[in-house]
């Protein structure tokens, strides 16, 4: 079987999905769409009005790929549902009746634990502080592919889900192409780490890793996305359209194999542990890397939850300095900054764009830069607080050093994210089959 | 002679909470035993120190002639929390191959 990665991120481009959906032989489309902090975000959103929540671009994406989908027999799975799948199910049968398509679209839910949270329950970061002290707003239950196989088995054209672990977008899809068990562990862990390899779409196929001169990739600007070949055993062929930019290499595929893994040997996800380390990648042909022998182990009795809480403000302001003694105006503007702010928010950061702002130091190259851009952020417990640091911004264009200029300012309320561990027997993952005039829960 | 990790490998960093991975790929399958000498959690720790607050662990991937660095408390309280300009601690690969060692 064939699937592809149509998206890697919420705003990823649309592109290259419509081409893999045209031109890419795929059985299966699959789309990432939902960061960790996004669906605490779309909560907020179907808060203020219950019909929302849903990805903002799901329109958009299902609205390209769905005619072309629909007629190449290519099922799409996403999780674009973020805070209320069911709506974007709804919203996907309007828009297919608006398209003169005939779509059966399944819903995933059951991911909301908001409900099943209780004070006392710890979360799994460093301070394991209970969630008693967090203004929480949202739990989402990493679901895996027992949530979604049977989601498929409905046979719809479109499966949509909330949050469900990344790499379970791909395994569910694999899993019931061949109709594996779900305890088929050493399998499961094979799709699992293709599964790992497709979830960032473009970061495999040379996205995310040029650098001119020594990691030149072709046609970076037209990066096309990969699909990956399964075979019943889960070993896989990775490739793209021929045609497309970018490049599949042993270098990009290494790259994206090891990218947010804490533990190579054990990868924990909802439907196995994985073990990439006994992983063998090989160039067969240009842009074409197998993949063979991943590994994996039983499933943790646990879901991860991630849960979204209420993190107080944040005020940012930036101002550039250029030519002569740009650093040292920029550092005194920090200073100022700082000093017009000491009493009020006294948890103040201070960068110098282009000198200290992104690595904390310049590793030994002290020349100083043309230009420089001052940055000042405050995380504070009021918006009104939080606005104080823009205008301390505003206020260095009459009231600073010489030549600043290209003033900028914003706030905003931040949601944090923790994460707990919840058994998986108080979680009940469930699928509603959408039809034409018709809603049911699948078995 | 002192040669900056540049030269010698490619990285990719990610993140998990407050903890940076960062993957450090030999371009040559035969720098590998060289930079699992030398590129110690110890050293990369040492040379990270002003960003990396917690441990950092090593894992060693030979079929992959690569090593995987894990940092604790490195993304100033979390992806979501941080006041850094790059909160998810993305460019730090390139921080990572400004390291020297002897080669």
């Amino acid at each position: 079987m064939r699937l592809g990665a149509g998206s890697g991120f919420q705003g990823d481009r649309l592109e290259p999905a419509v081409i893999l959906a045209s031109q890419g032989e795929l059985d299966y489309l699959a789309l990432e769409c939902l960061a960790e902090r996004t669906i605490a975000l779309a909560q907020l959103r179907k808060l203020a009005d219950p019909g929302a929540g849903f990805d903002p671009l799901l329109e958009k994406r299902l609205g390209s790929l769905l005619p072309i989908a629909k007629r190449n027999g290519v099922r799409i799975v996403t999780n674009m549902g973020a805070a209320n799948p069911l709506a974007a199910g709804r919203r996907v049968m309007a828009l297919s009746n608006e398209l003169g398509l005939k779509v059966k679209v399944a819903v995933v839910t059951g991911d909301d634990v908001l409900g099943l949270l209780e004070p006392s329950m710890r979360t799994i970061e460093a301070r394991g502080a209970p969630l008693s002290e967090y203004e929480i707003v949202s739990a989402n239950a990493y679901l895996g592919a027992d949530a979604i196989v049977p989601a498929l088995a409905t046979g719809a054209d479109v499966v949509i889900t909330g949050r469900v672990a990344d790499p379970s977008l791909f395994v569910a899809p694999i899993a019931h192409a061949f109709g594996w068990r779900l305890d088929d562990w050493e399998r499961l862990g094979r799709a699992t780490l293709v599964g790992h390899l497709l979830e960032c779409a473009g970061q495999v196929t040379g996205g995310y890793f040029a650098e001119p001169g020594l990691k030149d990739v072709p046609n970076l600007a037209h990066l096309g996305f990969p699909w990956c070949e399964v075979d019943s055993d889960g070993n896989g062929l990775l490739g793209k359209v021929a045609g497309t930019g970018g490049s599949i290499t042993l270098r990009t595929a290494k790259e994206q194999l090891l990218y947010e893994v804490t533990d190579p040997g054990g990868y924990i996800t909802p439907d196995v542990v994985a073990d990439f380390t006994s992983v063998s990648l090989k160039q067969t042909a240009p842009d074409r890397i197998s993949v063979q022998g991943g590994n994996g182990r039983l499933r943790t009795p646990t879901y991860k939850v991630s849960v979204g809480y209420r993190a107080g403000f944040v005020g940012e302001g930036e101002v550039s300095y250029a030519g002569a003694k740009a650093k040292e105006r920029a550092q005194l503007a920090g200073e100022i900054v700082r000093e017009r702010l000491r009493e009020d928010i006294p948890d103040l950061r201070v960068d110098l764009i282009g000198i200290d702002s992104a690595h904390r130091g310049d590793f030994g190259h002290p020349g100083a830069p043309y230009e420089v851009r001052l940055r000042v952020a405050a995380r504070t417990k009021t918006r009104a607080l939080a606005e104080r640091v823009g205008a301390e911004i505003w206020a260095l264009g009459t009231n600073g050093p010489a030549g600043g200029g290209g003033f900028r300012e914003t706030t905003y309320e931040r949601i944090g994210v923790v994460s707990t561990l919840l058994e998986r027997s108080r979680v009940r993952p469930a699928v509603t089959v959408l039809e034409l005039d018709r809603e049911t829960q699948a078995a | 002679m002192k040669r900056k990790l540049h030269e010698l490998a490619h990285a990719r960093a990610g993140d998990k909470g407050d903890t940076l991975t960062l993957a450090l790929i030999a371009y040559r399958d035969e720098d590998y035993e060289l930079l699992r000498a030398q590129v110690t959690p110890a050293a990369v720790k040492q040379h990270l120190g002003q960003v990396v607050l917690g441990e950092v662990r090593r894992y060693e991937l030979p079929r992959l002639s690569a090593l995987q660095f894990v940092c604790e408390r490195a993304l100033d309280t979390g992806v979501t929390t941080s006041l850094a300009i790059d909160p998810h601690g993305k460019t730090l690969s390139y921080a990572l191959l400004e390291m020297t060692i002897e080669a």
